[in-house]
């Protein structure tokens, strides 16, 4: 029984998410898995993902993996990256794909052609870089990380929450929009921890240590 | 406050040393790969990019192994970049730990890879790189840009401006263009191809070729309209920490990760 159970469906690149963890978490076990019954056994589940939405939602189901993506991020700590996060809403607009509905709300892209920064310069999608993540609670997940702290990003859509006490930050690119959700034992950020530095390694400390209190 | 300007060092590899040329030529050893990305990485740079310039194929599995280990202790985006011909090539880099993977030739030889691999693993990861020329006038209207290949050697009769918009059709999520006039001159990026490219571009573009001194990077964001400037050997010799250089942008008035 692994302790970290990160799962791959076939979609991007997973190096970077195990090394990340291995290198916060040296004595933890630690597998890139597509096997649903190794999902269920582990103690922790990341879900991370990269490219489109509706790829990735196809390449769960041809792995088998939706019944115990679900099961885990009802029941035990789980970390959602990226499209990992997306993936947890009702809908998104890219390929008006259907995602897992594990919370409540859509995704969408940003508007590109209308959007400039203060000093009327054009903003470019995707959304890359490291930007600023503002806390919206003392969540423990933010144990150690300083408000306002830089986190990288790369990424067309966002996730337009309906329920607001989810949110757990924001960032902004031309309008607030959420960066990090919190719900029982579920965490979820669009940025990439593993790829942000002293910051994120920190965030994936904290999850490893995680103990969520469930409230339902 | 907003999203950071990049800054990103670059590091021309060849037979597993960091080397730098002027002009594509004359090329000097700068150092270990590995130790040189650690050093980046504690003065606070943005992403890392790894050009492989390795003219023999004996030696490109080289790259695979630095890339690994930079990647099991540098935890920012890395770029790799040279000899990309597959969509397999893409692959076996990401593999190693590559977060991007940087196209140059064989996008113009052919453009279907690019598409072929951002569909396969996401736009977010596939960079075009693309050596400019000037070939028209200098005045501001007549001023023109063509796409040169292999290292800059070869013309190819595209127009830069509408090879990077076909880029982005095809699904490359950001561009690195790199001006073959200026690159190894020190005399700063030029600043009104990096404008033109940008402002065309819906994408991020990351300005490279010709920086000399810190005003330099500055320039490339504040007149180029550049979303990231990359630098080597302003970096490699010890001239300027990335730190200073991120210093000097804030004093400019560019938003940066310090």
């Amino acid at each position: 029984m692994a302790d970290i159970a990160i799962i791959d469906y076939g979609m991007g690149n997973l190096h970077s998410v195990s090394k990340a963890f291995e290198y916060v978490a040296p004595t933890a076990s630690i597998i890139v898995t597509s096997d649903p019954d190794e999902v269920r056994k582990a103690t922790r589940v990341v879900f991370p993902g990269q490219g489109a939405m509706p790829n990735c939602m196809k390449e769960m189901d041809a792995r088998g993996l939706r019944d115990a993506v679900v099961d885990s991020a009802l029941n035990k700590p789980f970390l959602g990256i990226c499209i990992g996060l997306q993936m947890l809403f009702e809908k998104s607009e890219e390929g008006d794909v259907k995602g897992l509905g594990v919370l409540p709300g859509q995704v969408r892209r940003f508007p590109n052609s209308s959007m400039i920064d203060a000093g009327g310069q054009k903003l470019k999608v995707p959304h890359m870089g490291w930007n600023q993540v503002c806390q919206s609670n003392n969540h423990p997940m933010w144990k150690g990380i300083a408000n306002d702290e830089r986190f990288y990003f790369v990424h067309s859509y966002f996730v337009d929450t309906a329920d607001q006490t989810t949110v757990s930050a924001q960032s902004t690119y031309s309008f607030p929009f959420v960066c990090a959700v919190a719900r029982n034992n579920i965490f979820a950020v669009q940025f990439h921890p593993e790829k942000s530095d002293a910051a994120g390694l920190t965030l994936l400390k904290n999850f490893v240590q995680w103990q969520p209190i469930f409230n339902c | 406050m907003g999203l950071a300007k990049r800054i990103i060092p670059c590091l021309d590899v060849t037979n597993g040393r960091v080397v730098k040329g002027v002009n594509f030529v004359a090329l000097q050893d700068a150092g270990d790969p590995v130790e040189i990305s650690r050093r980046y990485n504690e003065e606070g740079a943005d992403e890392l990019t790894f050009l492989d310039i390795t003219a023999s194929s004996d030696n490109r599995n080289l790259i695979l192994h630095i890339i690994e280990e930079v990647a099991a202790q540098v935890f920012i985006p890395l770029t790799v970049g040279g000899g990309v011909r597959h969509v397999d090539d893409v692959r076996r880099l990401l593999n190693a730990g590559a977060d991007k993977v940087s196209i140059n030739t064989s996008a113009v030889m052919n453009p279907q890879l690019v598409a072929d691999a951002a569909d396969q693993y996401g736009a977010q990861c596939i960079v075009v790189a693309i050596d400019a020329k000037q070939v028209g006038g200098t005045s501001a209207e007549s001023m023109k840009w063509e796409v040169f290949t292999h290292g800059g050697r070869k013309s190819t009769g595209l127009d830069v401006i509408e090879w990077a918009k076909k880029m982005q059709l095809l699904g490359a999520g950001e561009i690195l263009l790199t001006s073959m006039d200026r690159d190894g001159t020190r005399k700063g990026f030029n600043l009104p191809l990096t404008r033109a490219v940008s402002d065309a571009l819906d994408i991020p573009v990351i300005a490279s070729g010709g920086v000399g001194d810190l005003n330099h990077l500055a320039e490339g964001v504040l007149q180029g309209h550049a979303d990231a400037v990359l630098a080597a050997s302003i970096f490699h010799y010890g001239e300027y920490t990335v730190r200073q250089a991120k210093e000097y942008m804030r004093k400019q008035g560019i938003e940066v990760r310090l």
